[in-house]
Protein backbone atom coordinates (compact mmCIF):
# COMPACT_ATOMS: atom_id res chain seq x y z
CA UNK A 1 0.00 0.00 0.00
CA UNK A 2 1.88 3.21 -0.52
CA UNK A 3 2.00 5.79 2.02
CA UNK A 4 0.53 8.91 -0.02
CA UNK A 5 -3.08 6.79 0.02
CA UNK A 6 -3.21 7.63 3.72
CA UNK A 7 -2.68 11.11 3.99
CA UNK A 8 -5.46 12.41 5.79
CA UNK A 9 -7.73 14.90 3.68
CA UNK A 10 -7.29 18.09 4.06
CA UNK A 11 -9.65 20.58 3.56
CA UNK A 12 -8.59 24.14 4.49
CA UNK A 13 -10.34 27.78 4.08
CA UNK A 14 -9.28 30.44 3.55
CA UNK A 15 -8.16 31.68 7.04
CA UNK A 16 -10.48 33.58 9.24
CA UNK A 17 -13.58 32.32 7.41
CA UNK A 18 -13.76 29.45 9.83
CA UNK A 19 -14.30 31.97 12.07
CA UNK A 20 -16.54 33.96 10.79
CA UNK A 21 -19.02 30.86 9.76
CA UNK A 22 -18.57 29.86 13.21
CA UNK A 23 -19.38 33.17 14.45
CA UNK A 24 -22.77 33.43 11.88
CA UNK A 25 -23.68 30.29 13.22
CA UNK A 26 -23.45 31.01 16.66
CA UNK A 27 -25.31 34.07 16.33
CA UNK A 28 -27.83 32.60 14.43
CA UNK A 29 -28.31 29.38 16.42
CA UNK A 30 -29.11 32.34 19.26
CA UNK A 31 -31.52 34.10 18.02
CA UNK A 32 -33.42 31.16 17.49
CA UNK A 33 -33.05 30.10 20.95
CA UNK A 34 -34.01 32.90 22.03
CA UNK A 35 -37.29 33.33 20.16
CA UNK A 36 -38.27 29.75 20.60
CA UNK A 37 -38.23 31.07 24.57
CA UNK A 38 -39.63 33.86 24.40
CA UNK A 39 -41.12 33.76 28.36
CA UNK A 40 -37.29 34.07 29.27
CA UNK A 41 -36.88 37.62 27.45
CA UNK A 42 -40.72 38.91 28.42
CA UNK A 43 -39.84 37.84 32.24
CA UNK A 44 -37.05 40.45 32.69
CA UNK A 45 -38.70 43.07 31.16
CA UNK A 46 -42.09 42.79 33.22
CA UNK A 47 -39.63 42.40 36.33
CA UNK A 48 -37.97 45.82 34.91
CA UNK A 49 -41.58 47.69 34.88
CA UNK A 50 -42.83 46.44 38.42
CA UNK A 51 -39.34 47.22 40.13
CA UNK A 52 -39.44 50.54 39.11
CA UNK A 53 -43.43 50.97 39.00
CA UNK A 54 -42.69 49.87 43.16
CA UNK A 55 -40.22 52.83 44.25
CA UNK A 56 -43.49 55.79 43.41
CA UNK A 57 -45.25 53.28 45.97
CA UNK A 58 -42.70 52.67 48.34
CA UNK A 59 -41.32 55.98 48.61
CA UNK A 60 -43.53 58.74 47.14
CA UNK A 61 -45.82 59.94 43.96
CA UNK A 62 -44.50 63.47 44.81
CA UNK A 63 -43.19 64.62 41.45
CA UNK A 64 -40.20 66.69 42.59
CA UNK A 65 -39.33 63.30 44.28
CA UNK A 66 -39.61 61.31 41.05
CA UNK A 67 -38.06 64.21 38.71
CA UNK A 68 -35.15 64.10 41.02
CA UNK A 69 -34.41 60.30 41.40
CA UNK A 70 -36.34 59.18 37.96
CA UNK A 71 -33.36 58.16 35.97
CA UNK A 72 -31.80 56.61 39.34
CA UNK A 73 -34.52 54.25 39.64
CA UNK A 74 -34.91 53.20 35.84
CA UNK A 75 -31.02 52.91 35.84
CA UNK A 76 -31.01 50.83 39.16
CA UNK A 77 -34.19 48.82 37.33
CA UNK A 78 -32.53 47.81 34.57
CA UNK A 79 -29.49 46.89 36.34
CA UNK A 80 -31.35 44.31 38.08
CA UNK A 81 -33.11 42.82 35.39
CA UNK A 82 -30.25 42.34 33.41
CA UNK A 83 -28.36 40.78 36.53
CA UNK A 84 -31.28 38.50 36.98
CA UNK A 85 -31.14 37.41 33.10
CA UNK A 86 -27.49 36.71 33.73
CA UNK A 87 -28.16 33.37 35.11
CA UNK A 88 -29.54 31.59 32.02
CA UNK A 89 -26.74 33.36 30.09
CA UNK A 90 -24.61 29.95 29.61
CA UNK A 91 -26.85 27.43 31.87
CA UNK A 92 -28.52 25.48 29.51
CA UNK A 93 -25.27 25.13 27.07
CA UNK A 94 -23.72 24.02 29.95
CA UNK A 95 -26.09 21.49 31.46
CA UNK A 96 -26.32 20.05 27.61
CA UNK A 97 -22.52 20.04 26.67
CA UNK A 98 -22.35 22.63 24.06
CA UNK A 99 -20.06 24.75 26.06
CA UNK A 100 -17.36 21.66 26.21
CA UNK A 101 -17.88 21.63 22.69
CA UNK A 102 -17.13 25.57 22.12
CA UNK A 103 -14.28 24.45 24.47
CA UNK A 104 -12.76 21.66 22.27
CA UNK A 105 -13.62 23.34 18.86
CA UNK A 106 -11.02 24.95 16.90
CA UNK A 107 -12.41 28.62 17.30
CA UNK A 108 -11.20 30.90 19.96
CA UNK A 109 -13.55 30.62 22.67
CA UNK A 110 -13.67 34.63 23.39
CA UNK A 111 -15.20 35.10 20.14
CA UNK A 112 -17.73 32.92 20.85
CA UNK A 113 -18.16 34.44 24.26
CA UNK A 114 -18.51 37.64 22.82
CA UNK A 115 -20.92 37.02 19.74
CA UNK A 116 -23.05 35.00 22.51
CA UNK A 117 -22.53 37.99 24.64
CA UNK A 118 -23.45 40.53 21.93
CA UNK A 119 -26.25 38.43 21.10
CA UNK A 120 -27.83 38.40 24.16
CA UNK A 121 -27.86 42.33 24.39
CA UNK A 122 -29.79 42.38 20.99
CA UNK A 123 -32.12 39.87 22.66
CA UNK A 124 -32.52 40.86 26.30
CA UNK A 125 -31.58 44.94 26.01
CA UNK A 126 -32.95 46.18 23.18
CA UNK A 127 -36.53 45.57 24.09
CA UNK A 128 -35.52 46.58 27.66
CA UNK A 129 -34.49 50.17 26.14
CA UNK A 130 -37.79 50.35 23.95
CA UNK A 131 -39.85 50.55 27.56
CA UNK A 132 -37.18 53.32 28.69
CA UNK A 133 -39.19 56.32 27.43
CA UNK A 134 -42.55 55.30 28.52
CA UNK A 135 -41.10 54.60 31.98
CA UNK A 136 -39.74 57.76 31.78
CA UNK A 137 -42.78 59.57 31.06
CA UNK A 138 -44.34 57.75 34.42
CA UNK A 139 -41.52 58.92 36.68
CA UNK A 140 -42.57 62.32 34.99
CA UNK A 141 -38.60 62.80 33.18
CA UNK A 142 -38.74 65.67 30.67
CA UNK A 143 -38.39 64.22 27.12
CA UNK A 144 -34.96 65.66 26.93
CA UNK A 145 -33.38 63.95 29.75
CA UNK A 146 -35.44 60.61 28.44
CA UNK A 147 -33.42 61.03 25.50
CA UNK A 148 -29.87 61.39 27.30
CA UNK A 149 -31.06 58.37 29.80
CA UNK A 150 -31.47 56.10 26.74
CA UNK A 151 -28.10 57.27 25.63
CA UNK A 152 -26.56 56.64 28.46
CA UNK A 153 -28.37 52.88 29.13
CA UNK A 154 -27.22 51.96 25.37
CA UNK A 155 -23.27 52.69 26.27
CA UNK A 156 -23.71 51.22 29.58
CA UNK A 157 -26.06 48.07 29.51
CA UNK A 158 -23.45 46.53 27.04
CA UNK A 159 -20.61 47.11 29.74
CA UNK A 160 -22.95 45.31 32.57
CA UNK A 161 -24.13 42.37 30.22
CA UNK A 162 -19.91 41.82 29.60
CA UNK A 163 -18.82 41.98 33.31
CA UNK A 164 -21.84 40.12 34.26
CA UNK A 165 -21.26 37.28 31.64
CA UNK A 166 -17.87 36.86 33.66
CA UNK A 167 -19.87 36.22 37.10
CA UNK A 168 -22.32 34.07 35.30
CA UNK A 169 -19.14 32.14 33.31
CA UNK A 170 -17.36 31.69 36.98
CA UNK A 171 -20.95 30.34 38.57
CA UNK A 172 -22.86 28.03 35.60
CA UNK A 173 -21.45 25.18 37.63
CA UNK A 174 -22.93 26.27 40.77
CA UNK A 175 -26.34 25.09 41.87
CA UNK A 176 -28.44 27.94 42.80
CA UNK A 177 -26.40 30.73 41.62
CA UNK A 178 -28.60 33.76 41.77
CA UNK A 179 -27.17 35.25 44.55
CA UNK A 180 -24.18 34.29 44.96
CA UNK A 181 -23.75 36.19 41.22
CA UNK A 182 -25.40 38.96 42.26
CA UNK A 183 -22.87 39.50 45.15
CA UNK A 184 -19.43 38.90 43.38
CA UNK A 185 -20.71 41.14 40.72
CA UNK A 186 -23.15 43.97 41.79
CA UNK A 187 -20.07 46.07 43.33
CA UNK A 188 -18.05 45.83 39.85
CA UNK A 189 -21.20 47.71 38.61
CA UNK A 190 -21.15 50.84 40.39
CA UNK A 191 -19.04 52.82 37.80
CA UNK A 192 -21.47 52.41 35.25
CA UNK A 193 -24.20 53.24 37.47
CA UNK A 194 -22.38 56.37 38.94
CA UNK A 195 -21.44 57.45 35.09
CA UNK A 196 -25.28 56.75 33.87
CA UNK A 197 -27.10 58.76 36.19
CA UNK A 198 -24.27 61.23 36.75
CA UNK A 199 -24.75 61.99 32.82
CA UNK A 200 -28.54 62.39 33.75
CA UNK A 201 -27.82 64.30 36.42
CA UNK A 202 -25.43 66.68 34.57
CA UNK A 203 -27.93 67.20 31.56
CA UNK A 204 -30.89 68.08 33.97
CA UNK A 205 -28.39 70.94 35.53
CA UNK A 206 -27.35 72.01 31.86
CA UNK A 207 -23.98 70.87 31.85
CA UNK A 208 -22.14 69.33 28.87
CA UNK A 209 -22.44 65.81 29.23
CA UNK A 210 -19.49 64.39 26.89
CA UNK A 211 -17.47 63.70 29.32
CA UNK A 212 -19.73 61.32 31.09
CA UNK A 213 -20.62 59.35 27.68
CA UNK A 214 -17.16 59.55 26.76
CA UNK A 215 -15.88 57.97 29.82
CA UNK A 216 -19.18 55.38 29.71
CA UNK A 217 -17.48 54.77 25.95
CA UNK A 218 -14.16 54.08 27.66
CA UNK A 219 -15.62 51.22 29.72
CA UNK A 220 -17.39 49.63 26.95
CA UNK A 221 -14.27 49.85 25.16
CA UNK A 222 -12.58 48.06 27.80
CA UNK A 223 -14.90 45.91 28.76
CA UNK A 224 -15.23 44.72 25.36
CA UNK A 225 -11.87 44.21 24.68
CA UNK A 226 -10.93 42.45 28.18
CA UNK A 227 -13.85 40.88 29.48
CA UNK A 228 -14.19 38.17 26.53
CA UNK A 229 -10.99 36.84 28.14
CA UNK A 230 -12.06 36.61 31.30
CA UNK A 231 -15.31 34.74 30.46
CA UNK A 232 -13.31 32.44 28.26
CA UNK A 233 -10.90 31.58 31.37
CA UNK A 234 -14.15 31.23 33.60
CA UNK A 235 -15.95 28.96 31.27
CA UNK A 236 -13.15 26.53 30.72
CA UNK A 237 -12.53 26.53 34.38
CA UNK A 238 -16.50 25.66 34.82
CA UNK A 239 -16.11 22.89 31.97
CA UNK A 240 -13.02 21.87 33.48
CA UNK A 241 -14.83 21.08 36.89
CA UNK A 242 -17.85 19.55 35.66
CA UNK B 1 16.40 33.38 41.94
CA UNK B 2 14.36 30.68 39.91
CA UNK B 3 15.29 27.96 42.93
CA UNK B 4 13.98 30.16 45.48
CA UNK B 5 10.77 30.85 43.12
CA UNK B 6 10.08 27.29 42.67
CA UNK B 7 10.67 25.86 46.51
CA UNK B 8 7.52 28.63 47.01
CA UNK B 9 5.72 26.07 44.87
CA UNK B 10 6.22 23.19 47.34
CA UNK B 11 3.80 22.88 50.35
CA UNK B 12 6.01 21.08 52.06
CA UNK B 13 9.18 23.83 51.94
CA UNK B 14 6.48 26.37 52.44
CA UNK B 15 5.06 24.20 55.44
CA UNK B 16 8.59 24.69 57.47
CA UNK B 17 9.60 28.22 55.91
CA UNK B 18 6.15 29.42 57.48
CA UNK B 19 6.35 27.45 60.58
CA UNK B 20 10.09 29.45 61.60
CA UNK B 21 8.77 32.29 60.64
CA UNK B 22 5.69 32.54 62.06
CA UNK B 23 7.14 32.60 66.10
CA UNK B 24 9.17 35.62 65.12
CA UNK B 25 6.48 37.79 63.27
CA UNK B 26 3.99 37.14 66.80
CA UNK B 27 6.58 38.08 69.24
CA UNK B 28 7.48 40.75 66.71
CA UNK B 29 3.69 42.11 66.20
CA UNK B 30 2.50 41.60 70.21
CA UNK B 31 5.39 43.39 71.14
CA UNK B 32 5.24 46.27 68.74
CA UNK B 33 1.69 46.50 68.94
CA UNK B 34 1.68 47.01 72.73
CA UNK B 35 4.29 49.73 72.33
CA UNK B 36 2.16 51.20 69.42
CA UNK B 37 -1.23 51.35 71.93
CA UNK B 38 0.25 52.55 74.84
CA UNK B 39 2.51 55.27 72.90
CA UNK B 40 -0.52 56.11 70.55
CA UNK B 41 -3.33 55.91 73.15
CA UNK B 42 -1.60 57.48 76.19
CA UNK B 43 1.57 59.38 75.67
CA UNK B 44 1.43 61.23 72.07
CA UNK B 45 -0.36 64.50 72.70
CA UNK B 46 -4.04 65.41 71.50
CA UNK B 47 -4.66 66.93 68.59
CA UNK B 48 -5.21 71.14 68.81
CA UNK B 49 -8.63 70.41 67.11
CA UNK B 50 -10.14 67.15 67.35
CA UNK B 51 -8.80 66.69 71.07
CA UNK B 52 -8.37 62.73 71.82
CA UNK B 53 -10.83 61.31 69.06
CA UNK B 54 -7.66 61.49 66.57
CA UNK B 55 -6.15 58.78 68.87
CA UNK B 56 -8.42 55.59 66.62
CA UNK B 57 -5.94 56.70 63.43
CA UNK B 58 -3.64 54.59 65.51
CA UNK B 59 -5.54 51.13 64.48
CA UNK B 60 -7.62 53.01 61.53
CA UNK B 61 -4.85 54.01 58.90
CA UNK B 62 -2.93 50.72 59.17
CA UNK B 63 -5.73 48.71 58.85
CA UNK B 64 -7.55 50.31 56.15
CA UNK B 65 -3.99 50.54 54.28
CA UNK B 66 -3.41 46.77 54.58
CA UNK B 67 -6.69 46.20 53.48
CA UNK B 68 -6.06 47.77 50.40
CA UNK B 69 -2.77 45.99 49.97
CA UNK B 70 -3.81 42.89 50.83
CA UNK B 71 -6.43 42.62 48.60
CA UNK B 72 -3.74 43.78 45.33
CA UNK B 73 -1.21 41.13 46.88
CA UNK B 74 -4.02 38.86 46.59
CA UNK B 75 -4.83 39.58 42.39
CA UNK B 76 -1.02 39.05 41.99
CA UNK B 77 -1.52 35.92 43.59
CA UNK B 78 -4.44 35.47 41.41
CA UNK B 79 -2.10 35.90 38.58
CA UNK B 80 0.68 33.83 39.74
CA UNK B 81 -2.11 31.12 40.28
CA UNK B 82 -3.51 31.11 37.02
CA UNK B 83 0.02 31.31 34.71
CA UNK B 84 2.09 28.83 36.92
CA UNK B 85 -0.39 26.58 38.23
CA UNK B 86 1.28 27.13 42.05
CA UNK B 87 -0.79 25.66 44.41
CA UNK B 88 0.89 28.25 47.50
CA UNK B 89 -0.74 31.09 45.32
CA UNK B 90 -4.40 29.48 46.04
CA UNK B 91 -3.48 28.67 49.25
CA UNK B 92 -2.96 32.82 50.01
CA UNK B 93 -5.97 33.51 48.66
CA UNK B 94 -8.05 31.55 50.65
CA UNK B 95 -5.79 32.58 53.57
CA UNK B 96 -6.39 36.16 53.18
CA UNK B 97 -9.47 36.89 51.89
CA UNK B 98 -10.99 36.64 55.38
CA UNK B 99 -8.27 38.78 56.96
CA UNK B 100 -9.23 41.14 54.45
CA UNK B 101 -12.63 41.20 54.88
CA UNK B 102 -11.63 41.61 58.33
CA UNK B 103 -9.44 44.33 57.79
CA UNK B 104 -11.63 46.38 56.07
CA UNK B 105 -14.57 45.97 58.23
CA UNK B 106 -12.44 47.05 61.34
CA UNK B 107 -11.20 50.01 59.47
CA UNK B 108 -14.81 51.11 58.04
CA UNK B 109 -16.06 50.36 62.09
CA UNK B 110 -13.38 52.34 63.23
CA UNK B 111 -14.02 55.16 60.75
CA UNK B 112 -17.68 55.36 61.64
CA UNK B 113 -16.45 55.51 65.63
CA UNK B 114 -14.33 58.55 64.56
CA UNK B 115 -16.58 60.57 61.99
CA UNK B 116 -19.50 60.88 65.27
CA UNK B 117 -17.82 62.68 67.52
CA UNK B 118 -15.92 64.77 64.39
CA UNK B 119 -18.41 64.70 61.84
CA UNK B 120 -21.75 64.24 64.18
CA UNK B 121 -22.96 61.30 62.07
CA UNK B 122 -21.78 57.82 61.50
CA UNK B 123 -21.78 57.52 58.02
CA UNK B 124 -21.35 59.79 55.07
CA UNK B 125 -21.64 59.03 51.36
CA UNK B 126 -17.55 60.46 51.30
CA UNK B 127 -16.11 58.86 48.51
CA UNK B 128 -13.41 56.93 50.64
CA UNK B 129 -15.88 55.46 52.92
CA UNK B 130 -17.74 54.60 50.02
CA UNK B 131 -15.21 53.06 48.10
CA UNK B 132 -14.05 50.94 51.16
CA UNK B 133 -17.15 49.64 51.41
CA UNK B 134 -16.71 48.68 48.25
CA UNK B 135 -14.02 46.50 48.38
CA UNK B 136 -15.50 45.14 51.20
CA UNK B 137 -17.88 43.83 49.12
CA UNK B 138 -15.73 42.68 46.78
CA UNK B 139 -13.82 40.92 49.50
CA UNK B 140 -17.03 39.81 50.36
CA UNK B 141 -17.54 37.40 46.61
CA UNK B 142 -14.66 36.41 47.13
CA UNK B 143 -15.36 34.56 49.96
CA UNK B 144 -18.67 33.53 48.87
CA UNK B 145 -17.27 32.13 45.71
CA UNK B 146 -14.69 29.88 47.12
CA UNK B 147 -17.71 28.45 49.85
CA UNK B 148 -20.00 27.76 46.90
CA UNK B 149 -18.26 25.41 44.78
CA UNK B 150 -16.91 21.98 45.85
CA UNK B 151 -14.14 21.23 43.94
CA UNK B 152 -10.77 22.67 45.04
CA UNK B 153 -9.15 23.29 42.16
CA UNK B 154 -12.27 24.87 40.10
CA UNK B 155 -12.85 27.36 43.30
CA UNK B 156 -8.69 28.04 42.96
CA UNK B 157 -9.47 29.41 39.35
CA UNK B 158 -12.75 30.43 40.11
CA UNK B 159 -11.09 33.02 42.95
CA UNK B 160 -7.87 33.94 41.10
CA UNK B 161 -10.09 35.08 37.82
CA UNK B 162 -12.37 36.65 40.23
CA UNK B 163 -9.17 38.49 42.30
CA UNK B 164 -7.61 39.59 38.59
CA UNK B 165 -11.22 41.18 37.16
CA UNK B 166 -11.50 42.92 40.52
CA UNK B 167 -7.78 44.14 40.71
CA UNK B 168 -8.76 45.65 37.39
CA UNK B 169 -11.85 47.44 38.49
CA UNK B 170 -10.37 48.69 42.05
CA UNK B 171 -8.77 51.78 40.39
CA UNK B 172 -12.17 52.42 38.25
CA UNK B 173 -14.20 52.25 41.08
CA UNK B 174 -12.25 54.26 43.13
CA UNK B 175 -11.81 57.24 40.09
CA UNK B 176 -15.69 56.65 39.66
CA UNK B 177 -16.27 57.04 43.15
CA UNK B 178 -14.53 60.17 43.65
CA UNK B 179 -15.95 61.76 40.73
CA UNK B 180 -19.26 61.06 41.82
CA UNK B 181 -19.00 62.80 45.21
CA UNK B 182 -17.41 65.66 43.69
CA UNK B 183 -20.47 65.76 41.90
CA UNK B 184 -22.96 65.28 44.27
CA UNK B 185 -21.65 66.80 47.47
CA UNK B 186 -19.35 69.70 46.75
CA UNK B 187 -17.62 70.58 50.30
CA UNK B 188 -20.62 69.75 52.50
CA UNK B 189 -18.51 67.74 55.00
CA UNK B 190 -14.50 68.32 54.48
CA UNK B 191 -11.97 66.30 56.21
CA UNK B 192 -10.06 68.85 58.70
CA UNK B 193 -6.80 68.58 56.90
CA UNK B 194 -4.26 67.32 59.55
CA UNK B 195 -1.33 69.99 59.74
CA UNK B 196 1.69 68.34 58.92
CA UNK B 197 2.20 65.96 62.04
CA UNK B 198 4.16 66.23 64.74
CA UNK B 199 7.04 63.50 65.36
CA UNK B 200 4.74 62.69 68.48
CA UNK B 201 1.91 61.89 66.69
CA UNK B 202 3.96 60.23 63.37
CA UNK B 203 6.44 58.01 65.07
CA UNK B 204 3.44 55.79 67.29
CA UNK B 205 1.36 55.69 63.67
CA UNK B 206 4.79 54.08 62.08
CA UNK B 207 5.28 52.01 65.01
CA UNK B 208 1.50 50.45 64.59
CA UNK B 209 1.93 50.47 61.05
CA UNK B 210 4.73 48.09 61.30
CA UNK B 211 2.97 45.77 63.85
CA UNK B 212 0.17 45.46 61.67
CA UNK B 213 2.06 44.52 59.04
CA UNK B 214 3.70 41.56 61.13
CA UNK B 215 0.62 40.99 62.61
CA UNK B 216 -0.97 40.35 58.71
CA UNK B 217 1.91 37.88 58.26
CA UNK B 218 1.55 36.54 61.28
CA UNK B 219 -1.78 35.37 60.45
CA UNK B 220 -2.17 34.73 56.45
CA UNK B 221 0.96 32.32 57.59
CA UNK B 222 -1.11 30.58 60.21
CA UNK B 223 -3.66 30.34 58.16
CA UNK B 224 -1.86 28.92 54.93
CA UNK B 225 -0.10 26.37 57.53
CA UNK B 226 -4.13 25.03 58.57
CA UNK B 227 -4.95 25.10 54.69
CA UNK B 228 -1.81 23.58 53.97
CA UNK B 229 -2.41 20.86 56.68
CA UNK B 230 -6.02 20.52 55.09
CA UNK B 231 -5.03 19.82 51.34
CA UNK B 232 -2.19 17.63 52.19
CA UNK B 233 -3.21 15.63 54.90
CA UNK B 234 -3.01 12.34 52.69
CA UNK B 235 0.57 13.23 51.95
CA UNK B 236 3.53 11.05 53.55
CA UNK B 237 5.46 14.00 55.17
CA UNK B 238 2.59 15.98 56.79
CA UNK B 239 1.52 12.38 58.53
CA UNK B 240 4.90 12.07 59.57
CA UNK B 241 5.36 15.67 61.00
CA UNK B 242 1.72 14.68 62.43
CA UNK B 243 3.06 12.07 64.51
CA UNK B 244 6.02 13.49 65.42
CA UNK B 245 4.18 15.76 67.64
Amino acid sequence: MRADNLAPVEYREEAGAGMLRACAVACRRDLLVAFRHRQDIVNPLVFFVIVVSLFPLGVSPDLDFLREAGAGIIWVAALLAILLSLGNLFRNDYEDGTLEQWVLSPQPLFVLVLVRVLTNWMVAIVPLLLLVPVLGLMVHLPADLIGVLTLTLVLGTPVLILVGAIGAALTVSVRSSGVLLALIILPLYVPVLIFGTGAVAAAADNVPIVGHLAILGAMLALAITLAPLAIAAALRMSVASG
Amino acid sequence: MWQWFHKLGSPKWFFGFAGTLIPWLAVGALILLAIGLVWGLLFAPPDYQQGDSYRIIFIHVPSAYLAQSLYIAMAVAGAVGIIWRMKMADTFIAAAAPIGAALTFLALFTGAVWGKPTWGTWWVWDARLTSMLLLFFLYLGIIALRGAMDDRDSAARACAILALVGAVNIPIIKYSVDWWNTLHQPASIKLTEPPAMPAEMWMPLLVMGIAFHLLVGWLVLARMRNEIIERERRTRWLRDWLGSR
